[in-house]
């Protein structure tokens, strides 16, 4: 089986929700309520348990190729948000009931029959992905659409994207189409056009890339998102120091202390 | 809401005084809207999601640390020939704390009724699945210590063997029990507890310590190794709150279980050795500590995952 993966191009996204929609309808995810935030036309606000597509609304001053509005308007980049699918995940990593798995496409997948909701996924996803779902319990997030797959059909979003910002296929193919794209957008001068993949930190790269503009930061993606398994060394021998000061601790209290004057009140 | 003419009057008061109304589905008054940008992030929202976890997670670390130290305890007495009503009291705490234990990690699960799911694998890796399986060896080993020394007392049934070597693993058991607690917020890509999960996972046993001698003093146990204990752990505490001080925690829950961890026990137990209502009040400023202690650092830990700044690199 290949890697697939995702490659989200926030040039071409014209915000139009449909990826979201069509999440929701395919994967049967619940309403997650609705609230008018003021941010820009975003509602959605971030990933959850019940929203495993967000469309960002990013705004900000004219720039070349960021739409074509008047002067002085303020225009949008769009970035369609999603699990990235974590080449090392730490919800996997943390899962203590091995619900979540790597499948055969190499994506990050919950198994709903096994998850028993402990919450430790959500606490361990350096991207605030995954959560819990209040009313049910377990633990959600996008399932990188595992039943199409496996049916060999490309994702729900990726389907009814109209633009062609969401691309699925082969995670190597896409990786190298991303970078043959940012180059045509520096070749025609957005110069701030990059791809977010984080491969140089203990992510490891990720299944779910971004192109965006401009800073990543605006995007709330992390510059440098580490899995907290690598701290796991850290804590463990802190873990091992406490226990040790316990044993000797306990051990020469008592001994300096001799047997005597424990009598029961 | 019903709308009454009172209703009216407060409305208007509130927006005369604030420039703007709280109400369902009003958020959008907090003008200037944030920008999306390097310096806010994506509208300062939170990048990462705050642990779902309540009151049960931290009750539990609570119980369960204070549970294993108390099976350290034993064995140290034991071996140090102390009384043996310490010995068997120490044990009947750390297999108390268990039984009270198990049922607080299962009601704060999702689904408690899949709980068994948690020992459906071992996971070296995932510090959720070795507490879990700690647990389960700590819950198994006191009960056979506190089983084994009854049977013994009543039947005169050769069971010292079974009594002390389940204690021993226990007591082996109850270190972990007293620690992972602190691995289990440390790794972990919440900001204020990955940044002390040097000192978290320490921070916790000493409480432990001083909650499991703290209660046996309570229980009545006069023995000088408890008071000792209790302020080495205490000390502990202190130089704690530096450190958590520097690291630029700041919570008043956290404040106030550091004072009721370190200092106030550490002054009470220092100027009263020979005032039992001194010793009294210090077990109890510890306790109540080391109860704090633990809802403190979980409540840190959603306060620091609304802020997006950490993760962003911008601080
Ligand atoms: S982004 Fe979060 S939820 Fe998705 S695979 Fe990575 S760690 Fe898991």
């Amino acid at each position: 089986m290949t890697t697939t993966g995702f490659l989200t191009d926030s040039t071409l996204c014209i915000g139009c929700k449909a990826c979201e929609v069509a999440c929701k309808e395919w994967n049967d995810v619940p309403d997650d309520g609705f609230l008018w935030s003021g941010l820009s036309y975003d509602n959605t606000l971030t990933l959850g348990a019940s929203s495993w597509r967000h469309v960002k609304f990013v705004e900000h001053q004219p720039r070349t190729g960021c739409g074509g509005n008047a002067p002085g308007h303020s225009t949008w980049q769009f970035s369609s948000d999603v699990c990235k699918h974590c080449g090392n995940a730490g919800c996997l990593e943390a899962c203590p009931t091995g619900s979540i798995v790597r499948t055969e496409f190499g994506s990050v997948y919950v198994q709903p029959d096994v998850c028993n909701g402990c919450g430790y996924c959500v606490v361990a996803c350096p991207f605030g992905v995954i959560d819990r779902r209040p009313d049910d319990g377990r633990a959600f997030k996008c399932t990188f659409c595992y039943d199409r797959q496996k049916a060999g059909m490309e994702p729900a979003c990726a389907k009814a994207c109209p633009t062609g910002s969401i691309l699925f296929g082969d995670l190597d193919k896409l990786q190298r189409r991303g970078e043959e794209r940012v180059e045509q957008l520096h070749a025609a001068g957005m110069d701030d056009a990059s791809l977010y993949n984080p491969t140089d930190t203990s992510v490891g790269g990720i299944h779910a890339m971004f192109l965006i503009r401009g800073d990543s930061r605006a995007y709330n993606l992390p510059p440098k998102p580490e899995v907290p398994t690598t701290l796991l060394p850290r804590a463990w021998t802190a873990a091992g120091i406490g226990a040790a000061a316990m044993v000797i601790g306990s051990l020469a209290a008592f001994a300096m202390c001799g047997s005597g004057r424990s009598a029961k009140r | 809401m019903k709308a009454t003419e009172e209703r009216l009057d407060e409305l208007r008061r509130q927006a005369e005084r604030t420039g703007r109304v709280d109400a369902k589905g009003i958020r959008a008054a907090g003008a200037p809207l944030p920008e999306p940008g390097a310096e806010h992030g994506y509208y300062g929202l939170p990048l990462l999601k705050p642990p779902v976890w309540t009151w049960e997670i931290p009750l539990y670390f609570f119980v369960g640390g204070a549970a294993g130290a108390s099976a350290m305890i034993a064995v140290a007495a034991q071996v140090s020939g102390a009384d043996e009503t310490l010995v068997r009291d120490a044990r009947r705490i750390a297999a108390l704390g268990a039984v009270i234990s198990t049922p607080l990690l299962i009601s704060d699960l999702g689904r408690p009724e899949r709980f068994l799911n948690m020992l459906r694998v071992f996971k070296p890796r995932s510090p959720m699945s070795v507490g879990a399986w700690t647990l389960a060896a700590f819950g198994t080993l006191t009960g056979a210590t506190v089983l084994a020394d009854e049977l013994q007392r009543r039947t005169d049934l050769p069971l010292t063997f079974v009594s002390n070597a389940a204690g021993a693993g226990a007591a082996l058991s109850g270190l972990g029990m007293a620690t992972y607690t602190g691995v289990l917020l440390g790794a972990t890509a919440i900001p204020v507890w990955a940044e002390n999960v040097n000192m978290l996972p320490i921070h916790f046993a000493a409480s432990a310590v001083a909650s499991a001698s703290s209660l046996l003093e309570l229980c009545g146990h006069q023995h000088r190794a408890l008071p000792l204990l209790a302020s080495g752990a205490a000390a502990y505490e202190v130089y704690a709150t530096r450190e958590v001080a520097r690291s630029g925690v700041t919570s008043t829950a956290l404040k106030a279980a550091s004072l009721l961890s370190g200092p106030i026990p550490l002054a009470l137990r220092l100027l009263g050795i020979r005032s039992k209502r001194a010793r009294r009040a210090a077990a109890l400023a510890s306790l109540a500590g080391s109860l704090i202690t633990r809802f403190a650092w979980v409540e840190a830990g959603k306060v620091s995952a609304r802020d997006p700044r950490v993760p962003l690199g911008l601080m």
